[in-house]
């Protein structure tokens, strides 16, 4: 595999039941770079987004066919352990769901489950995480505080740097900024440029002008299938599809 | 603002003044070539517009891009839409300044005329124009904006003397009309410099009062006036 592509969707097909929710997907996801999913309400994007690090596991009654390579490698080989998978590939939802503790055992979580006692390693990756995720110097003097005392867009980014606290390789992100106020919205989508540097990201959104703004790369999906992908500045400008360009237009959807 | 959209933004001025740079040296060169009837120099002018073209649309490429990526509102619209704009008056600059050097190329192969028409003074006032409204718009200077509109009338009645002035050659020498008719040609080519620079002026006005002052400035009853400068 090219070692530009950190992941990728291989004729990935998954169903819910006897509902052929993907069809035939295959795309690049390039090391370092935002990969932003588009495309109406039922297109498959959250779908696709939770095969990447096999969310869909929990739905009872689904199916996938098709592969989808971490690094060359299939994440849905029987020898892949979900769990370390699930540290590698990291989510942030949509709505906000930091745990009832305190906002250093928020970032802790993850690391305390994989096993991590040291006490002084846990404290410089949170840190690292909490600045990672542009949130530390709000909250440098409360750690101890809870974080449900936290803004909404305090509590996303906090979530981030849960997600980020474990190390992993990519991020995806679900809808991210739709539960949040403008100013929230521009520091989360700042964030994502600024992690670009060092995780993959691959994010949904409802939000045309989002994806225009934070993306490398756009893919416009429509029931179920993969219409078009290319640099978000193309799509953009001049989308090649008349399917895309309505989308993006508001003229559907 | 986002800094990824300032950072651009910052880039696109400062491509935008390049191409205003290689105007303006381009247009000095067409002038010295006439002054000197300099046809090497000229053919330099002529050759070198394909890179004003060239610059011309990526500039705009660059602004449509930037819309489409950033939906600017306001005042970074209104920057975006006078760059489009003041853009394609650079480029029609740089046509204009290819224009006198095509004039240059035809005198250079006949004897001179001697004709009291000197553009020394027409062509430093309509540089001055051209660098001020470059000048109006990195400074944003409403008031060095407005100042240029206003010297437009300058080098309009020039372009009226000259016309005078060869219209009475083509009498007194009937056999060098073609010679004075590509000489008045230079002056109309300047007169529509300062046109374009007069454009640029009132894009920057627009860009920072947020009024569209087109047309502020024209004469009535002006017989070289065009309808749309």
């Amino acid at each position: 595999m090219d070692n530009k592509i950190k992941m990728k969707a291989d004729n990935l097909n998954f169903y819910y039941g006897d509902f052929h929710a993907l069809h035939e997907i295959s795309l690049d996801f390039k090391k370092n770079e935002v990969t932003a999913l588009i495309g109406p309400s039922g297109c498959g994007k959250s779908t696709l987004l939770r095969c990447l690090n096999r969310m869909n596991d929990l739905i009872p009654y689904s199916r996938v066919e098709g592969s989808v390579l971490l690094e060359g490698e299939d994440i849905y080989d029987p020898n892949v352990d979900v769990v370390t998978l699930r540290r590698h590939v990291g989510m942030v939802f949509q709505k906000p769901n930091p745990f009832p503790k305190s906002i250093f055992e928020n970032v802790a979580y993850g690391m305390r489950v994989n096993g991590v006692r040291d006490k002084s390693y846990l404290v410089n990756q949170v840190e690292k995480s909490l600045k990672q995720a542009a949130l530390w110097e709000e909250v440098k003097d409360r750690l101890d505080e809870s974080a449900l005392g936290l803004s909404g867009g305090q509590q996303q980014r906090l979530c981030i740097a849960r997600a980020l606290a474990v190390e992993p390789e990519v991020v995806l992100m679900d809808e991210p900024a739709s539960a949040l106020d403008p100013i929230a919205t521009q520091k989360i989508e700042e964030l994502i440029h600024q992690l670009k540097e060092l995780y993959t990201i691959i994010i949904v959104t409802h939000n045309m002008q989002q994806a225009a703004r934070v993306s490398d790369v756009t893919a416009f999906f429509y029931i179920g299938k993969l219409i078009e992908v290319d640099q978000t500045e193309t799509i953009f400008t001049k989308p090649k599809l008349q399917q895309t360009s309505d989308y993006i237009t508001g003229r559907f959807g | 603002m986002t800094i990824r959209f300032q950072t651009q933004l910052d880039k696109l001025k400062r491509r935008m003044l390049t191409v205003g740079a290689m105007v303006e040296e381009r247009v000095r060169m067409a002038l010295r070539a006439v002054e000197e009837r300099d046809a090497e120099l000229a053919l330099k002018v002529i050759e070198s517009d394909k890179e004003i073209d060239h610059n011309e649309v990526e500039v705009e490429e660059e602004c449509l891009k930037i819309l489409a990526l950033y939906q600017p509102v306001a005042v970074d619209l209104r920057f975006l839409t006078a760059v489009i704009k003041i853009n394609n008056d650079l480029e029609r600059i740089g046509d204009e300044a290819v224009n006198i050097a095509e004039r240059v190329v035809f005198f250079a192969k006949q004897p001179p005329v001697p004709v009291p028409v000197d553009y020394s003074e027409m062509g430093e006032k309509t540089q001055a124009m051209l660098k001020s409204s470059l000048d109006s718009l990195v400074n944003m200077d409403v008031d060095l904006a407005y100042k240029i509109c206003l010297k437009d009338d300058e080098v309009d009645d020039m372009n009226r003397d000259i016309f005078e002035k060869i219209t009475e050659s083509i009498k007194s020498q009937p056999d060098r009309t073609d010679y004075l008719i590509h000489l008045l040609s230079v002056s109309r080519h300047l007169e529509r410099i300062a046109d374009h620079a007069t454009n640029i002026a009132e894009e920057v006005i627009y860009l920072i009062e947020g009024e569209i002052s087109r047309h502020l400035f024209k004469k009535e009853g002006d017989p070289d006036a065009t309808s749309d400068s």
